[in-house]
C-alpha cells in the first residue's frame, strides 16, 4: 500500500549503519530493534497488524522466528526475499545487506529479546470474525412505540441521540412501500382501496402475508442476490456470446419464492452436484459458480482466464456469502484482515475440481414427456425380449460378431499446424485425444500431421469424444454439443520426399451415425446465396468424403441422443506402405457454421482421436447396446419404428452452465502474486484459521467447503446477508460496507441489531419470508419518510432510522412501474430472458464488437419485468444501465444510486416509456371517468397510488388544458408522460 | 453535467479527496459533479485519447528496424523467446521485415512511415515514445489494462477517474465522452470507460456522429419544444409540491437532472453540428460534412474540448493485421493520418494545445515475427509505440528505444502505469493520492505502480 511504501522510503533515507561488529553479540536494544523501528513496525505494530503479525512484541513475533534458525525464520526469509513470499519491507528498498546480516546473526545467536524491551501485544478479535450471540434487548423510553425486537434497538440508538421516531406512514404510502420492497411492483389502485377497506386489526400483517406469498416476491429478492452472482446471459470478454443460464436465474426466483431456507440456498449453490441423487434443479444451482465470464478471444491462454473465472468465484463467494474481501489475499497477504495468501489458496482449493460444464435441462412439463417416452421404450424393448426367449444368446452373439471384425487401433496423437486452426486450440488430453478450446471459427481447415513408424496403414479411425468441458459434454463445440464434419481428406509424405505430398484416396467410409440429409439450421448459414445455402447440407459419412465442402456427416442425432461419442473409418484405396516412416497430413475441414463466429454459429469437432490400423475394408463399431442391435433384427421393424417416433417426440430441453465435478482431481498450488505462470509450494483445502474451523474428518470437497459457510458457527454469513437485506430496504446497512465486515468495515449504525437479527435469522431456521416478516412490521419499518429540516440535519443519512426510508426505485423496478401503471406489464414469471426495444445500433458494429441477437419483441414479452431483459455484459441494456443496474462483470452488493440528466432523458423519451405513456393515456380515456378531474385522478392513482391534492390536481388540469388542442389523446398521453416522469413515480416513499 | 448523488457523496466519496478544502467539500456534497482542484497546478485540463484499437504495428509505422528488415525471413534468436507467450502464432516463427519505407521527420528528424505523411508535420509538436510496454497480449485484457490499469473487468476506466478527481465544468454536456468509430466496438466493451467501482456518474457516456448523438436525446415522435417545455415545467412545479411536503433534498437533484437534460437536447446537436465550420478547418481534418467518419469525430472533439468537456476517447477499432497487414495498415493510416495531424494543428492554432493533451495508441504492439505467410503480425507486449501531444508534453521529443528487432525495450521503458502516472501528473494528481475507498482498501488508477515520466514533461 501507499502508506507504507512512504513511511518505509522516509526510514530508508534516515537509516544510520547497522551496527554489530564481527566479534560482539548482536544486541537487541541497539542492533536489532532500532531496525524493526524503522522498517518494520509501521505495518507490524500497535496500529496495524498486517498478517496480524506485531514485531514489537515478543509473544507476536515469536511465530517468525526461530531462535538458532534463520533459515527456518520467517522474518528472515522475508526481509532477506527467500522463498515464494514477496519480500519485506514490501513496497521499499530491501533492507541493508548490513542489517539483513545483523537480524541473522541475531537468530542464530538464540534471538534473545527482553521482556522489558516487547509490547504488550494485544489482537482483540474484529467483532465480524467473533460469531454472533443474540444480545439482550436495550432498555427504552418511548416503551409504546417499539413493535417488535427490531424495534428497541432502533428506538434505544434514537434515544441515545435524543431523537424520536417519526410518526407511523399513512396506509397509502404503507401499502406503497411494501408492495415496491415485496414485490418490486405498484399496488393496483383496487388492492389500494381494499387495503383501506380493510379495518381489521391485523390487516397490515395479512397484507405483509399475502405479498410475501406472491410469485413476484422471489423476483424481488432473487434480483438481489443475482446481482451478487454476477448474473449475465453473456460471456463478458470481447464477442460477448450468449450463454444460456436463466435456468438458474429462475431456479432463485423460485428458490426464495419456496422460501428455501439460506443455508440450503448456498450449500445447493456452491455444491449442489455432489448432494446424495443430485436433482436437476440442484444441479442447476451451482450455475452461481459458473456465472464467471469467459475470454474466448483467439490468442489466449484457456488456462489463464480459467484462473481468471476461479479468481471471481472466490470473490463472488467473498462478498456475496462472507461479507469479506477474499480477493484481497489473491497475490499476498490480506492487508487488513488475518487472512493469509496461503489461506485464499485453500480455500480456491476446494473451489479447483471442477469442469466448466453445461448440460440440457427440462422444463418440468418436459421432464414430464421424457418420463413418459423412457417408460414407453422400455416397455417396448421389454416386449422384445420377452417376445423373443432366446434374445440373450442372439445379442450376445450379434456383439461377439460386431467385435470379432475390430483390427488393431493405434492412437496416434497429430501435432496441429498453428496456422490452420483459425484461433481455435487443440489441447493434447492424456488419452491421445485433442480437445478443442478457446476460439470457436466458424470456418476452419485443421491441418493434423502425423508421423508414424507402421509398416502398412489401410484405415485410418476418427473418434468423436465426450468431454465435461464441451458445450452438453459433446462431442462437438456446437451450442447443442454436437458437430459437422465437412470434408476428410488425407496427403501423404514420404521419407524420401520431405516437402512433396501426395493425396491418399479414400475409398469409403463408415461412421456409427449416419443421419439422412437435411438442410442447415438458420443460425448455420453463411453469407453465401441462397442456391449455395440450399447445397449446404448434413448428413451420412459418406458427405465427409464426397470432395464436396458443402455437405458434411453430422453427430447430431436428435433430441435426448445427441451428446453421445460418435466414431467414423476411412478405408484407404491403396494402402500405405511405410517402412521407413511416413508423415501423413490429414485435414478436417470444419466448414458448416455460420457467417459469424463470434456468435456462437460454429459445428467444430469438439474432441477428437485419431487411431491407424494396418487392416483394409474396416467397419465403424456401432455402440454395443441392446437398443442398437434391436435396430438391426428385420422381424422387429414396427417396434423399431414406434420407438423412432417416440424419439422424435423427445423435448429439446435448454441447456444451463453447470459445475462439474472432476474425476482426476487437479493440484492447487499457490500462485506467486497471482500469477497463474509463477505456481508455488501445493496447497491443499482449507479455511481460514480466524474464521470457523472445518469439522474434523471433514472431506476436502466442494460440499465440505459449502456446509462450512454457513455453519452456525460462521461469524460474518448470516450477519452479511442480514445487513444485505436490511440495506435493501433502508438504502444503507447498518454496516454502510455490506461487502466488507473485515477490519475496515465502515462503523456499525446498530452493532447489536445486526447481530440480534442474525441470530434470528439462523434461529428462525434461515427463512427469508420469517426475516422479511420482521423487519416490515416493525414500527421502525413504518415511519413516515418525511423529513423536517431539522431532523435532516441531525440524521442526515437516516443512518439512525429517525424515519422511513425514501429512495428511487432500482432501475428494474423504473421500468416495471411504468408498465405497471400503464397497464403493459406481461406478468409472467420466469423463462428464457427477452429483448425489449433498443436502438438497433447497440448491437452493431462498431457500438459493439461484433454483431450481437437483438430482435425486439412484438408480443406479450416486449413487456416483460426489466430482469427478464437479456444481459450482455459488454452492451447493457441502456435503460437499466442508466439507472444503476450493473452489468455483471463482478459481484456486486451494494448498487449506486445516481440521479442524472440521463435518467431523465431516458424516461422522457425512450420507446417503451413513450409506448407506457400512450398506454395510460388510453386506459385512462376507457376506464377513468367521465370528467378530466376523476381522470387524472385515476392516471395519478396509477403512477403514484394516493390522490392528487388540490394544488397538485390544478397543476395537472391546467397543464391538460393547455394540451387539448393537440387532441384528446395527444393530450392524455401528454399528461402520462409528466405522471410517468414524477419523483414520486420512481421513488419509493 | 451537475449530477448529484449526495448520500454517497459524503459517505464515501470524500475519503478520497485528500485535504480538501472545506467549502469545497460542501460544494462537492451537494453536487459529485461539482468542477474540483486538483492536488497541484495543471498544465492538461483536457484530455482526447485516441484509442487505437487492435493495436497498431508499431514496426510499420514508427520504429524502423534496419536489422528487421535484413533478416527478414531467419528464425529470431532463441535468447529472445525464452518464456514468450504469443497469441496465435509459433513464437519460432521466422523475423518478416517492415513493410513500408521510412524517411526522417520534423527537427528532430526521427524516422517516420511513409504512411503517415501527415503525422510527419506535427513531429516538432509530439512526443513520441517508442518504449512502451505492457502486460496483456490479448486485446480485451489489453484494452482493458490501457484503459483501467487492470486487465480484468471492474476497474474504474481513466476518464471516470479523471472525472471523479475534476468534476464537470461544462453545465450542458457530459465530462467524459466517447466514440467509437472502427469496424467494430473495442474486444474490452464497455467496461473500456465503465466506472468500474466509482460511483455510475463518472462513467464515459457514448456519443454518436449520426442520428441522436446521445440515447433518447430526441423528444419522441409529437413532442415539440414547446410541449417539452411544458411538460418540464409541469414535473418541476409537481416535484417542487412533493418536496415541500416530504423534505427530501433528493427532489430537488431531480428538478435540477430534468433541467439539464432539456439543456442538453439544444446543447448536444448544437455540438454535433459542424455546418458552420469553416470550410479551410473541414479540409484539414478532412471532413466531409453529413459523413461519418474518424476525421468528423476528431473535429467533434475538438468542438467538445472548446465546450469543456474533460475527457474525449475515440476507439478506433481495425489495426488488428494478424493478415493483410500491408493493404489493410494503409487503409487505417488513409483513414486516420490527416486527422490526427489536423487534431494537434487545429488544437494549437486556437490555443487548446497549450492545457488539452492529445494521446494517441493502442493496447499493445506486434510481433517482429510474421503470421500467416508473408504479410501479418502477431499481437506483441513487449514494445510498443505511442505519441502525446500538447497539456504540458515536451514537444519534439523522442523518447525509449527497442532492441534491433523491435522485440524488446533497450532504453526508458514506460509501462501503462507509467503513462497513467504520467497523464494525471499532467492533470495535477499525484497519481497515488488520486483514490477511492472501496472494499476497505484504497484504490487508485495505477494501482500499486506507476511513475511520472519526467522526459516527457515540457
Amino acid at each position: 500500500m501507499t502508506g507504507c511504501a512512504q513511511r518505509f522510503a522516509v526510514a530508508v533515507v534516515l537509516a544510520f549503519p547497522a551496527t554489530a561488529s564481527a566479534q560482539e553479540k548482536v544486541d537487541f536494544a541497539t542492533d536489532v530493534q532500532p531496525i524493526l523501528q524503522r522498517s518494520c513496525v509501521g505495518c507490524h505494530g500497535p496500529k496495524v497488524q498486517l498478517g496480524t503479525l506485531r514485531l514489537d512484541s515478543k509473544d507476536a513475533a515469536s511465530k517468525t522466528i526461530h531462535a538458532g534458525e534463520h533459515e527456518q525464520s520467517s522474518l528472515y526469509q522475508r526481509i532477506a526475499g527467500i522463498g515464494d513470499q514477496a519480500r519485506m519491507p514490501m513496497g521499499a528498498k530491501p533492507l541493508p545487506a548490513a542489517e539483513i546480516a545483523t537480524i541473522k546473526r541475531w537468530i542464530d545467536e538464540g534471538a534473545s529479546w527482553p521482556e522489558s524491551l516487547s509490547a504488550k501485544a494485544n489482537f482483540k478479535k474484529h467483532w465480524s470474525f467473533v460469531p454472533p450471540v443474540r444480545p439482550a434487548l436495550p432498555a427504552v423510553k418511548l416503551a409504546s412505540w417499539p413493535r417488535n425486537p427490531v424495534d428497541a434497538f432502533v428506538l434505544a440508538r434514537l434515544e441515545k441521540e435524543a431523537l424520536r421516531p417519526s410518526p407511523e406512514a399513512d396506509r397509502v404510502t404503507l401499502i406503497r412501500r411494501l408492495h415496491l420492497d415485496l414485490t418490486g411492483l405498484p399496488p393496483e389502485p383496487d388492492a389500494v382501496d381494499a387495503f383501506l377497506a380493510d379495518k381489521r386489526p391485523d390487516a397490515f400483517e395479512r397484507l405483509v402475508d399475502r405479498l410475501l406469498a406472491s410469485p413476484h416476491y422471489g423476483e424481488r429478492w432473487g434480483r438481489h442476490w443475482l446481482d451478487a452472482a454476477r448474473y449475465a446471459d453473456s460471456d463478458g470478454f470481447e464477442k460477448d456470446k450468449q450463454r444460456s443460464v436463466w435456468f438458474y436465474r429462475d431456479w432463485v426466483i423460485n428458490a426464495l419464492n419456496r422460501d428455501m431456507p439460506y443455508d440450503r440456498f448456498i450449500i445447493e449453490q456452491i455444491a449442489g452436484d455432489l448432494l446424495p441423487n443430485a436433482t436437476q434443479d440442484q444441479k442447476v444451482a451451482t450455475g452461481f459458480l459458473r456465472n464467471s465470464m469467459v475470454n474466448e478471444e483467439g490468442g489466449i491462454d484457456p488456462e489463464q482466464f480459467r484462473m481468471e473465472a476461479m479468481f471471481d468465484r472466490i470473490e463472488a463467494v467473498g462478498k456475496g456469502v462472507l461479507g469479506l474481501t477474499a480477493q484481497c489475499a489473491q497475490c499476498h497477504n490480506h492487508k487488513f484482515d488475518p487472512f493469509t495468501q496461503e489461506e485464499y489458496y485453500q480455500l480456491f482449493a476446494f473451489l479447483n475440481d471442477s469442469h466448466e460444464g453445461s448440460m440440457v435441462v427440462y422444463s418440468p412439463q418436459e421432464q414430464q414427456r421424457r418420463a413418459a417416452i423412457f417408460m414407453r421404450v422400455l416397455e417396448i424393448e421389454d416386449d422384445l425380449k420377452h417376445r423373443t426367449p432366446d434374445w440373450e444368446a442372439k445379442f450376445t452373439a450379434w456383439q461377439k460378431s460386431v467385435t470379432a471384425k475390430d483390427p488393431q487401433w493405434t492412437v496416434v496423437l497429430p501435432d496441429v499446424e498453428d496456422i490452420s486452426t483459425g484461433g481455435q486450440k487443440y489441447l493434447p488430453m492424456s488419452d491421445g485425444s485433442l480437445l478443442a478450446a478457446g476460439y470457436a471459427p466458424t470456418k476452419h481447415r485443421a491441418h493434423l500431421i502425423v508421423k508414424t513408424e507402421m509398416t502398412r496403414i489401410g484405415a485410418l479411425r476418427l473418434e468423436l469424444l465426450k468431454d465435461p468441458d464441451l458445450p452438453l459434454g459433446g462431442p462437438g463445440r456446437s451450442t447443442l454439443g454436437t458437430a459437422a464434419l465437412s470434408e476428410f481428406s488425407v496427403e501423404v509424405e514420404r521419407p524420401e520426399k520431405p516437402g512433396v505430398t501426395q493425396e491418399v484416396c479414400i475409398a469409403g467410409a463408415s461412421a456409427d451415425l449416419n443421419m439422412p440429409k437435411s438442410p442447415l439450421e438458420p443460425q448455420y448459414h453463411d453469407k453465401s446465396d441462397a442456391q449455395k445455402q440450399n447445397r449446404r447440407v448434413t448428413g451420412p459419412i459418406a458427405y465427409a468424403i464426397d470432395g464436396d465442402t458443402d455437405t458434411a456427416w453430422t453427430t447430431d442425432a436428435g433430441p435426448g441422443r445427441r451428446n453421445v461419442p460418435r466414431n467414423a473409418v476411412f478405408n484407404l484405396e491403396q494402402p500405405i506402405e511405410g517402412g521407413k516412416g511416413v508423415t501423413l497430413h490429414i485435414y478436417l475441414t470444419q466448414n458448416h457454421g455460420g457467417w459469424n463466429s463470434d456468435a456462437n454459429q460454429n459445428q467444430n469437432l469438439g474432441r477428437i482421436r485419431l487411431s491407424l490400423t494396418d487392416a483394409s475394408g474396416v467397419e465403424a463399431e456401432p455402440p454395443l447396446t441392446f437398443s442398437q442391435w434391436r435396430t438391426t433384427v428385420p422381424e422387429w421393424g414396427a417396434a423399431n419404428e414406434e420407438i423412432e417416433n417416440l424419439w422424435s417426440a423427445h423435448p429439446a430441453g435448454s441447456s444451463q452452465l453447470v459445475l462439474n465435478t472432476r474425476e482426476k482431481k487437479r493440484e492447487t498450488h499457490l500462485l506467486v502474486r497471482g500469477d497463474f505462470l509463477k505456481p508455488g509450494k501445493v496447497i491443499t483445502a482449507g479455511v481460514p484459521a480466524f474464521l470457523n474451523p472445518l469439522p474434523p474428518d471433514a472431506p476436502a470437497n466442494r460440499l465440505t467447503f459449502a456446509n462450512w459457510l454457513v455453519d452456525r458457527q460462521a461469524p460474518t454469513t448470516a450477519r452479511s446477508i442480514v445487513n444485505r437485506v436490511w440495506q435493501n430496504y433502508f438504502g444503507t446497512g447498518i454496516v454502510a460496507t455490506s461487502e466488507d465486515l473485515g477490519t475496515q468495515a465502515d462503523a456499525r449504525s446498530h452493532p447489536e441489531l445486526l447481530d440480534w437479527m442474525a441470530v434470528e435469522f439462523m434461529d428462525s431456521g434461515w427463512s427469508f419470508k420469517k426475516l422479511h416478516r420482521l423487519i416490515v412490521t416493525s414500527a421502525a419499518y413504518r415511519q413516515t419518510s418525511k423529513v423536517t429540516p431539522e431532523l435532516l440535519a441531525a440524521d442526515p443519512y437516516n443512518r439512525l432510522i429517525s424515519r422511513g426510508p425514501r429512495l428511487r426505485v432500482e432501475g428494474e423496478v423504473v421500468r416495471d412501474i411504468a408498465l405497471a401503471a400503464s397497464g403493459l406489464l406481461n406478468p409472467k414469471v420466469g423463462g428464457p430472458s427477452v429483448y425489449p426495444p433498443a436502438p438497433d445500433f447497440l448491437f452493431l458494429p462498431p457500438a459493439s464488437y461484433g454483431p450481437k441477437i437483438w430482435d425486439v419483441e412484438t408480443g406479450p414479452d416486449r413487456y416483460r419485468r426489466g430482469l427478464y431483459t437479456f444481459r450482455y455484459r459488454s452492451v447493457p441494456y441502456p435503460v437499466l444501465q442508466n439507472f444503476d443496474t450493473p452489468n455483471g462483470d463482478t459481484s456486486c452488493v451494494r448498487r449506486v444510486r445516481s440521479n442524472t440528466p440521463l435518467q431523465a432523458l431516458t424516461t422522457l423519451n425512450e420507446p417503451l416509456f413513450v409506448e407506457a405513456a400512450q398506454a395510460l393515456a388510453d386506459l385512462t380515456l376507457k376506464k377513468g371517468g367521465e370528467t378530466d378531474a376523476d381522470r387524472v385522478t385515476f392516471a395519478f392513482r396509477r403512477c403514484v397510488s394516493r390522490r392528487p391534492d388540490a394544488a397538485e390536481k390544478q397543476t395537472l388540469l391546467s397543464f391538460l388544458e393547455n394540451q387539448k388542442p393537440r387532441g384528446e389523446r395527444e393530450a392524455w398521453t401528454a399528461l402520462s408522460r409528466v405522471l410517468l416522469n414524477l419523483d414520486e413515480t420512481i421513488t419509493k416513499e | 453535467m451537475s449530477l448529484r448523488s449526495r448520500r454517497w457523496f459524503v459517505n464515501e466519496c470524500g475519503v478520497g479527496m485528500g485535504a480538501m478544502a472545506f467549502h469545497q467539500l460542501m460544494a462537492a456534497a451537494t453536487d459529485p459533479m461539482a468542477p474540483k482542484q486538483p492536488h497541484f497546478a495543471p498544465k492538461a485540463k483536457n484530455v482526447i485519447f485516441l484509442f487505437m484499437a487492435g493495436a497498431p504495428s508499431h514496426l510499420e509505422l514508427f520504429d524502423y528496424k534496419p536489422q528487421l528488415a535484413k533478416f527478414s525471413g531467419t528464425l529470431p534468436p532463441p535468447e529472445l523467446l525464452k518464456g514468450y507467450r504469443a497469441a496465435f502464432i509459433n513464437p519460432n516463427s521466422t523475423l518478416l521485415g517492415p513493410k513500408f519505407d521510412f524517411a526522417p521527420a520534423g527537427g528532430n528528424g526521427t524516422l517516420i512511415s511513409e504512411l503517415l505523411p501527415h503525422f510527419k508535420t506535427i513531429v516538432d509538436d509530439v512526443a513520441i515514445v517508442k518504449s512502451m510496454s505492457t502486460d496483456a497480449f490479448n486485446h480485451a485484457p489489453g484494452q482493458l489494462l490501457m484503459n483501467t490499469g487492470g486487465m480484468i473487468f471492474g476497474r474504474p476506466s481513466m476518464g471516470a477517474w479523471v472525472v471523479y478527481g475534476l468534476g464537470n465544468q461544462s453545465k450542458d454536456l457530459p465530462a467524459f465522452i466517447v466514440f467509437s468509430t472502427g469496424k467494430k466496438g473495442p474486444s474490452g466493451g464497455n467496461s473500456c470507460w465503465g466506472s468500474g467501482f466509482l460511483p455510475t456518474v463518472y462513467q464515459g457516456v457514448q456519443f454518436r456522429s449520426t442520428g441522436d448523438p446521445v440515447l433518447y436525446l430526441s423528444n419522441p415522435p409529437g413532442v415539440d419544444e414547446g410541449l417539452q417545455r411544458d411538460t418540464l415545467d409541469t414535473l418541476s412545479k409537481m416535484n417542487r409540491m412533493r418536496h415541500d411536503a416530504v423534505g427530501d433534498p433528493e427532489i430537488e437533484t431531480r428538478i435540477n437532472s430534468f433541467e439539464m437534460a432539456f439543456r442538453m437536447q439544444a446543447s448536444a446537436p448544437e455540438l454535433m453540428d459542424v455546418s458552420n465550420e469553416p470550410k479551410s478547418v473541414l479540409d484539414l481534418y478532412g471532413v466531409e460534412p453529413g459523413k461519418p467518419s474518424f476525421a468528423a469525430t476528431c473535429l467533434l472533439a475538438r468542438r467538445m474540448v472548446e465546450r469543456g468537456v474533460r475527457f474525449v476517447q475515440i476507439y478506433h477499432e481495425a489495426w488488428d493485421q494478424h493478415g493483410n497487414l500491408k493493404k489493410d495498415l494503409a487503409i487505417n493510416c488513409n483513414d486516420t493520418d490527416q486527422a490526427c495531424a489536423a487534431l494537434v494543428k487545429d488544437l494549437k492554432q486556437r490555443g487548446l494545445l497549450d492545457d488539452t493533451l492529445v494521446v494517441w495508441g493502442g493496447e499493445f504492439g506486434r510481433t517482429p515475427m510474421v503470421q500467416g505467410g508473408d504479410d501479418g503480425r502477431d499481437h506483441h507486449p513487449n514494445a510498443f509505440t505511442m505519441w502525446m501531444a500538447g497539456g504540458g508534453i515536451k514537444p519534439g521529443v523522442v523518447m525509449g528505444e527497442t532492441d534491433d528487432l523491435g522485440f524488446n525495450v533497450t532504453k526508458d521503458k514506460v509501462h501503462v502505469h507509467d503513462l497513467h502516472a504520467t497523464i494525471l501528473h499532467l492533470l495535477g494528481f499525484d497519481h497515488t493520492k488520486l483514490t477511492y475507498k472501496f472494499q476497505g482498501r484504497d484504490f487508485r488508477l495505477t494501482d500499486v505502480h506507476g511513475n511520472v515520466v519526467k522526459q516527457l514533461l515540457a
